[in-house]
């Protein structure tokens, strides 16, 4: 059975490894049904959009003769946008789609740098096997059963579907003082305490508040003025802290 | 100072580094996006690589599980991502691409190309062979509507142009010669048996076709009918059927090689033909809309497009429509 957090090991050129997670069967079903609802949407516009144009009028049914200008601009169209939109935008946003950047994922070489041109096509055209004999049977059954959750697709393509972090991780508290003597980890976690302070209930927020002051606070001298412990005042003494307001 | 102090110290300095962390960051993002093409910026970008190694690997020793030390390797990740990425030179890739990498290919699948040329011919033979020895054979390998077409003495494809115009026609021809190519190809994941099964079905069917309207006297014109573009198409099932081959016996013999990493091998170098394989489809595909059915233009129009298209392709896939002087720099 598979490994449940597998990674895909990079060496570079500096000597330092990095990890990259490999991301599993559920975000990837995630991210191809994100993906084939943009890619439906996106053909049923194109096609309600020329049709109307070509009818002249509220009518969305083909004309009742062959006609090839119906062809050629309401219906290979909206088949062109649904069937070739992985196949241009993978290559055209470097391993990215829509879908998968909102699941936060991307397509990687084994290198870890984003595969080329062909190897992605050759990822694409390897859905007709994945999607034998239905809904993505055999892609799916491969996604589960490989070690770094592959579908035959990754297999012939040699890639793979990791996690985009860096997108999605908020950046490290801006700069501070030399002197500054509060502990990151510390840090990190009052500053999370005040993202998150809007979205905590009163009682909540007053709770946590304390429990970080008494935890971070407390070996260092009390502010000038007395603070007050209601929630606006808890709230002030938390930023405070932050900013290294208390610690002279 | 004592340790706690220092570690404290270390780390305040070490967190001074955040918007050159963000900047680095920042840059990764232009770049691999193509918002910039400012020279400047991809010299920084392996500076910025450089720094972002150092720094991880000091945020792995002062702050080991920390939101820090995740942003920094993720940020390290994508500037590696960045600077592995090549240039994407589309014109010269493509060059690259019809000049050297096919006509290798075709050079490497020469044995699987004769063996699929064989097993199509070997099954046409067969389909031949069913039909003209029980004809009611032919309900398997075509549709009522054929049948019955031919049995009231014309061939399927007159009037067709009165129809469906000749631009549909050939997207809907087209479309399903590129899709069965593919499929071709892709199928050689089943240990080769999947090629072979397409490879089969359609060497039968033709056979079995061609049976059938030569008892009903049409043969020639079922021959004039598919020489214009028949000759492209087949070359080019003969060939998708080679890459799927190849494909196959990658899974079947994998060599010295675990047999996954024989499989991704031989899938990408042999799907570089299908890069050759798919523009000769639709001009099949066209040929197919446009003249093939078309009673305006005679036989020897039919003949000798067929053979000229058919010599393109030779010249397309050899590499010298495209600059190459001679074979001997692709063996």
């Amino acid at each position: 059975m598979s490994d449940p957090t597998p990674g895909l090991s990079i060496d570079s050129d500096t000597g330092v490894e990095v990890s990259l997670p490999v991301a599993g069967p559920g975000v990837r079903a995630y991210a191809f049904l994100v993906d084939w609802h943009v890619r439906t949407i996106l053909a049923l516009a194109w096609y309600i959009v020329a049709a109307l144009i070509f009818n002249g009028g509220f009518r969305l049914r083909a004309p009742l003769t062959n006609d090839a200008r119906w062809f050629i601009w309401v219906v290979a169209p909206t088949f062109v946008i649904y069937f070739l939109y992985h196949c241009v935008l993978e290559p055209v946003m470097h391993g990215r789609t829509p879908g998968k950047r909102i699941a936060g994922v991307r397509i990687a070489a084994r290198d870890g740098g984003v595969p080329s041109a062909g190897a992605l096509l050759t990822r694409n055209v390897f859905r007709l096997i994945d999607s034998l004999p239905v809904f993505y049977g055999v892609g799916l059954i491969a996604t589960m059963a490989t070690r770094d959750h592959l579908r035959i697709g990754d297999m012939a393509a040699g890639t793979l579907l990791v996690y985009e972090r860096a997108d999605t991780l908020a950046p490290p508290p801006a700069k501070r003082r030399a002197d500054y003597p509060l502990d990151p980890a510390g840090a990190e976690i009052i500053g999370e305490l005040l993202e998150r302070w809007s979205t905590l209930s009163v009682e909540a927020r007053a709770q946590l508040a304390r429990r970080a002051l008494t935890r971070f606070a407390a070996p260092f001298p009390p502010l000038a003025t007395a603070p007050q412990d209601d929630d606006a005042g808890l709230h002030a003494q938390l930023q405070s802290l932050l900013r290294g307001a208390s610690i002279r | 100072m004592n340790t706690s102090r220092r570690q404290h110290a270390l780390t305040a300095s070490f967190m001074q580094r955040a918007d050159l962390w963000r900047e680095a960051l920042a840059r990764s993002r232009r770049l691999a996006q193509g918002m910039t093409e400012d020279a400047g910026d991809a010299t920084r970008m392996a500076d910025d690589y450089r720094l972002l190694a150092h720094d991880l690997a000091r945020a792995r020793r002062l702050l080991p599980d920390t939101r820090t030390r995740e942003y920094l390797e993720a940020a390290y990740a994508r500037a590696h991502a960045t600077l592995h990425h090549g240039a994407w030179r589309l014109r010269a890739a493509l060059l690259a691409l019809f000049r050297d990498d096919i006509p290798a290919v075709v050079w490497w699948l020469r044995p699987y190309i004769l063996w699929s040329s064989l097993i199509l011919a070997l099954a046409a033979g067969a389909g031949y062979a069913l039909v003209h020895r029980y004809p009611e054979l032919i309900a398997l390998f075509a549709s009522p509507d054929l049948i019955a077409s031919v049995d009231h003495g014309r061939l399927w494809t007159e009037g067709m142009l009165n129809i469906v115009p000749s631009s549909v026609l050939s997207v809907q021809i087209l479309t399903n010669n590129i899709v069965v190519s593919l499929f071709a190809w892709c199928a050689g994941f089943f240990f080769g048996l999947g090629t072979l099964y397409i490879l089969g079905l359609n060497g039968l069917m033709l056979g079995a076709i061609l049976a059938f309207v030569s008892q009903h006297g049409l043969r020639d014109q079922f021959l004039t009918f598919i020489v214009a573009h028949g000759c492209v198409e087949l070359s080019v099932m003969c060939l998708s059927g080679a890459a799927g081959a190849a494909v196959g016996e990658a899974l079947v013999r994998p060599g010295t090689a675990a047999r996954i990493e024989s499989f991704r091998v031989a899938a990408l170098r042999s799907g570089k033909l299908l890069a050759a394989c798919g523009p000769l489809l639709i001009g099949a595909g066209l040929i197919e809309g446009y003249v093939s059915p078309n009673p305006r233009f005679p036989v020897s129009a039919h003949v000798a497009i067929g053979v000229g298209y058919w010599l393109f392709m030779v010249l397309m896939l050899s590499g010298v429509l495209f600059g190459r002087r001679s074979w001997a720099t692709v063996r």
